[in-house]
């Protein structure tokens, strides 16, 4: 029992955030800073699959939380809402219930596919170069979507709501609450044991040496294209959290700042440590929430605290290493595998 | 059938010929030397067996297979693995993680295998931890096990890249320049250990050395190079002897 003290812990903290949703004693604006917290965790731990455990530098992470938020809100809104261009649904609504979390799962699909675009590159180019070659295609695919007419382009795209509303008709419970909490543990457990296991460590030897890695019998080209395809598949899974939690996307909220975003919380929180991913997603969540009366200064001072960041504690809140090995006694509390 | 095969491998920088024509053919179970001066293309040679570079021209047959075409990893799979001159660890791994990661490519489960932790990827992780053990055990590492490759001494971090190397199963090791930046109570030790390693597994071990000792003790057959030709091959006591290799390496009497 006492090994399992933080997980049941955490189940219960979940628990307990849904049952106040549920019954209104936390407004929606609270709601929907833990729903963005959860979304920032899968997109600062994905991100860091890349940019910490292989040591590439990809700054278009929002790229691939793009395309998932397209594609799971186009699967969702055919399919369950009425739409101006795509017209009736084509399943009765009530159904949308069952099909939300496998719309979530095929835009991170889609999303991982289109990571082939950064990883084929991958193969012969690394460091500041692969990372223009990240920006570009941050640039390609948005500016895609803005030219294409039918999901919107740069007006964006909307109608999600009545897919979540459809699912409160049938039960009443905070759906999108729930899918993103499922959504965040899904993320750290893949992450979690596909860097544990000695398949996954390949891509760190890739990271600290990646000749050795390849003479030493890791296929680089394969783990180079499964570590992109995993980062960016998950950050489509974020995308389609996200796009489902506002109800509307737009190209340009899938620009280089929020790629930006991405890699601030990376390095915030360490590269190579997933903990400090997590940890890194909450606080900067909770950050730009608390700096909000401040308006447009906020964007001063939270680069501010980069800057001072990376002057004296470069390798972030938690380097490279894991909570478990920062506090010992932790570990005691927590089986997480 | 041959265990490797070199025949006339020639490599071209632009207009430098790092080698040129470069017969090779062992048997299996040989020791054998490869010297030159400084730049004459041995780790160039080594390169071009491991899969790293392709060669320009001529061929490369690794049991009875054609390797050109191969990349270093299918390479190294076939059994061929090899140490650097300067030591190439994985530095923020632990010598365990290290020596498992070299069997990458026997792991026998798959990246949905992980994420499931299926029973394939718990034989799988079970397999390799076993072999690591033993490979460790058997290079009198198991103390170091989960210590960082940095914080050992450069003599102990030399002996885990061997075994890193020995744990990918080889059948050809290639070891580039073992002896390089070791004291000589180490170098006495690498010896002891090179003789070793031939002795108790089925292994066929070809290395380049600078110094003299190591390879005058340890190698059966010899083969000098200078600027990428062969200048001469034979047991020790030729190579000792013979005026080409002196002249390559002091210059002649002319000056």
């Amino acid at each position: 029992m006492q090994k399992y003290a933080i997980n049941i812990a955490f189940f219960v903290g979940c628990l307990l955030i849904v049952l106040a949703a549920q019954f209104g004693m936390v407004d929606l604006y609270v709601q929907s800073v833990i729903m963005f917290m959860g979304i920032n965790i899968i997109l600062s731990s994905s991100l860091n699959i890349v940019n910490g455990y292989m040591g590439e530098f990809s700054c278009g992470h929002a790229a691939f939380m793009c395309v998932g938020a397209y594609v799971s809100s186009v699967v969702t809104v055919v399919l369950f809402a009425q739409n101006k261009i795509f017209g009736a649904p084509i399943l009765p609504p009530d159904m949308a219930v069952l099909f939300m979390p496998l719309a979530i799962l095929i835009g991170g699909l889609v999303s991982a596919v289109v990571g082939i675009l950064v990883a084929v590159p991958s193969f012969k180019t690394r460091g500041d170069y692969l990372a223009i070659i990240t920006i570009a295609v941050n640039y390609m695919v948005i500016s895609g979507i803005e030219n294409l007419e039918i999901i919107g382009g740069s007006r964006g795209f909307m109608g999600m709501k009545q897919v979540v509303y459809a699912m409160s008709d049938v039960v009443n419970i905070p759906w999108m609450m729930i899918w993103t909490i499922l959504g965040t543990v899904f993320t750290i457990w893949i992450i979690r044991r596909f860097v544990s296991s000695t398949y996954g460590k390949g891509i760190s030897a890739i990271c600290q040496d990646e000749i050795a890695a390849e003479i030493m019998s890791v296929n680089t080209n394969k783990m180079k294209l499964v570590a992109f395809m995993l980062s960016s598949g998950l950050a489509g899974i974020a995308g389609g959290l996200f796009a489902h939690v506002i109800g509307y996307v737009n190209p340009q909220s899938f620009n280089i700042l929020k790629s930006t975003e991405c890699l601030v919380m990376v390095y915030l929180g360490g590269m190579g440590s997933l903990s400090g991913s997590v940890l890194s997603a909450v606080l900067f969540t909770l950050l730009l929430e608390a700096l909000r009366p401040l308006q447009i200064v906020k964007w001063v001072i939270i680069p501010l605290i980069l800057v001072l960041l990376m002057q004296f504690r470069p390798e972030g809140i938690l380097g490279n290493k894991e909570l478990g090995d920062v506090f010992p006694r932790l570990k005691r509390y927590c089986r997480f595998k | 059938m041959s265990l490797i095969n070199i025949d006339e491998m020639t490599q071209r920088f632009g207009g430098l010929q790092a080698v040129s024509k470069f017969d090779m053919e062992l048997q299996g179970g040989e020791l054998v030397g490869l010297i030159g001066p400084n730049g004459a293309g041995k780790t160039t040679i080594f390169n071009l067996v491991s899969g790293f570079y392709q060669p320009s021209e001529g061929s490369i047959t690794f049991a009875g297979k054609d390797t050109r075409g191969l990349k270093p990893h299918q390479v190294t799979a076939m059994g061929v693995a090899r140490t650097f001159q300067n030591i190439r660890l994985w530095h923020d791994m632990s010598v365990l993680d290290n020596i498992r990661i070299a069997q990458h490519y026997r792991l026998g489960y798959s990246v949905f295998d992980s994420f499931l932790r299926t029973k394939r990827y718990r034989k799988g992780e079970e397999r390799i931890d076993s072999i690591a053990w033993e490979m460790l055990e058997a290079m009198d590492l198991k103390e170091f096990a989960h210590e960082l490759p940095s914080n050992l001494p450069y003599g102990l971090q030399r002996r885990v890249e061997i075994a890193r190397a020995m744990s990918t199963k080889p059948k050809l090791l290639l070891l580039d320049e073992p002896a390089a930046g070791l004291n000589s109570a180490d170098v006495e030790g690498l010896i002891t250990l090179v003789r070793w390693i031939h002795d108790n597994f089925d292994i066929t071990i070809w290395m380049i050395e600078h110094q003299m000792k190591v390879v005058m003790s340890l190698c059966q057959y010899i083969k000098c190079i200078d600027f990428g030709a062969t200048i001469a091959e034979g047991t020790p006591e030729q190579i000792q002897n013979d005026p080409t290799v002196i002249k390559a390496y002091l210059g002649d009497d002319n000056i």
